[in-house]
């Protein structure tokens, strides 16, 4: 594990009236169009496996009306004050962020639960998100599923977009149209989410080539369907941080290859599926 | 036991299904058109080249395919013989000779250049 460059533990300093640009972080969307493809369970591993590096990140909880990173997170009951406050200037972002449990690296800013999504103002997202670009390596966006306003307010600070994709049909084409509704600006990468090697072997699932092969994008990382995610989530302790197994490791593989680090391709279904195999066997003699 | 038997002699995996469909649901979202509207051009544009040549109608293939997130027409039109006296056709507009097989490039977010094939021997 290693430090990530500049900005080692300062975030505590000076908030938006430091006027010195330092180097912004990079505010990155995670969105899928579809729901349920693991957008919240995606940002929250890769938010940990970035701070398990030594970069420090923001969480921002950009569905309104639905949150839900703060569960998967098990931040649930640290919660005071929420996205719309901010926003709204009721509190300040200092006092709105909930630092991790775990991680003093990781905060998050949560979303408001009773409110609803066309009350963000766009503006004010913008200008928020780059408040926490100038404290935080990375600020990490989980975007609402659909493409109305709520993926506006979630796009819109971002520079970068990870799309969220199943290999499902549905799962597809809704990426497709996110992806086209995102242009060129978002440089999207994609993490292929919920494979299952071994009926992907079986031909009875899209393999990552098949739903690359429309989506057309770099692959960023490819995320087994693990059954532990569901216990890490009723946890609420994130699987990445894990410092062992195969779904841990993706993640970590992910947040080294988000941050230039240059890791093996993604591409080893056939490796995750031998990873899994050997998982199984370890953990039947538990 | 009826799911085995299945599995060994039923068609291959449900993932070429799904990708059959996925790429058939992709075509219709980025042309905008209705599946049968997508038949009727197919149609349309045969009954044009039918125009000015005579084809194998039974031997078109018509195809769509996905070339860097553009879609892509394919056409191979089989030409049984050329219209010597070629006069314009009852329709006004310049006969432009048509090659055997052509491709035309649909935009789907950004333009993108046609490119030409060349045109085989049929």
């Amino acid at each position: 594990m290693h430090v990530f460059a500049d900005d080692p533990d300062d975030h505590e300093s000076a908030p938006a009236a430091a006027a010195v640009p330092a180097k912004l972080g990079r505010a990155i969307v995670l969105t899928s169009g579809k729901g349920g493809v693991g957008k919240t369970t995606t940002t929250a591993n890769l938010g940990h496996a970035l701070a398990m590096r030594g970069a420090s990140v923001a969480l921002v909880d950009a569905d309104v009306g639905l949150r839900n990173l703060d569960i998967v997170l098990g931040l649930e009951s640290r919660v005071r004050y929420h996205l719309l406050d901010v926003l709204e200037e009721k509190v300040s972002l200092e006092d709105a962020l909930v630092r991790d449990k775990h991680n003093d690296k990781l905060v998050l800013l949560a979303a408001a639960q009773t409110r609803e999504k066309d009350e963000v103002d766009t503006d004010k997202m913008c200008a928020l998100i780059e408040q926490l670009r100038e404290r935080f390596d990375y600020v990490l966006i989980d975007c609402p599923a659909g493409i109305e306003m709520g993926f506006r307010n979630a796009v819109v600070g971002a520079q970068e977009a990870i799309v969220v994709c199943t290999p499902e049909i549905s799962a597809v084409r809704d990426v497709d149209r996110v992806i086209g509704l995102l242009g060129n600006r978002f440089r999207p990468q994609l993490i292929v989410n919920r494979l299952r090697p071994q009926m992907v072997k079986k031909g009875k699932m899209l393999s990552v080539e098949d739903v690359n092969a429309i989506l057309r994008l770099p692959l960023l990382g490819v995320i087994a369907d693990e059954p532990e995610i569901i216990v890490t989530t009723n946890r609420g302790e994130p699987i990445a941080l894990r410092r062992e197994g195969a779904t841990a490791a993706a993640y970590h593989a992910i947040a080294a290859r988000l941050a230039g680090e240059d890791v093996a391709a993604p591409t080893v279904e056939t490796k995750e599926s031998f990873m899994e195999k050997l998982g199984g066997f370890f953990g039947g003699r538990k | 036991m009826i799911e085995f038997l299945k599995r060994i002699f039923g068609p291959p995996g449900s993932s070429s299904t799904a990708k059959e469909r996925l790429r058939l649901v992709l075509m219709s979202d980025h042309l905008s058109l209705a599946p049968e509207m997508v038949e009727a051009m197919k149609r349309d544009f045969i009954d044009v080249i039918a125009k000015y040549v005579e084809v194998d109608r039974d031997k078109i293939e018509i195809s769509f395919e996905q070339q860097d997130r553009a879609l892509a027409m394919l056409a191979n039109v089989p030409i049984l013989a050329v219209n010597r006296h070629n006069e314009a056709p009852k329709k006004p507009e310049p006969a432009q000779t048509p090659l055997p097989r052509r491709k035309r490039r649909r935009k789907s977010a950004t333009a993108a250049t046609p490119q030409a094939e060349p045109a085989p021997a049929t």
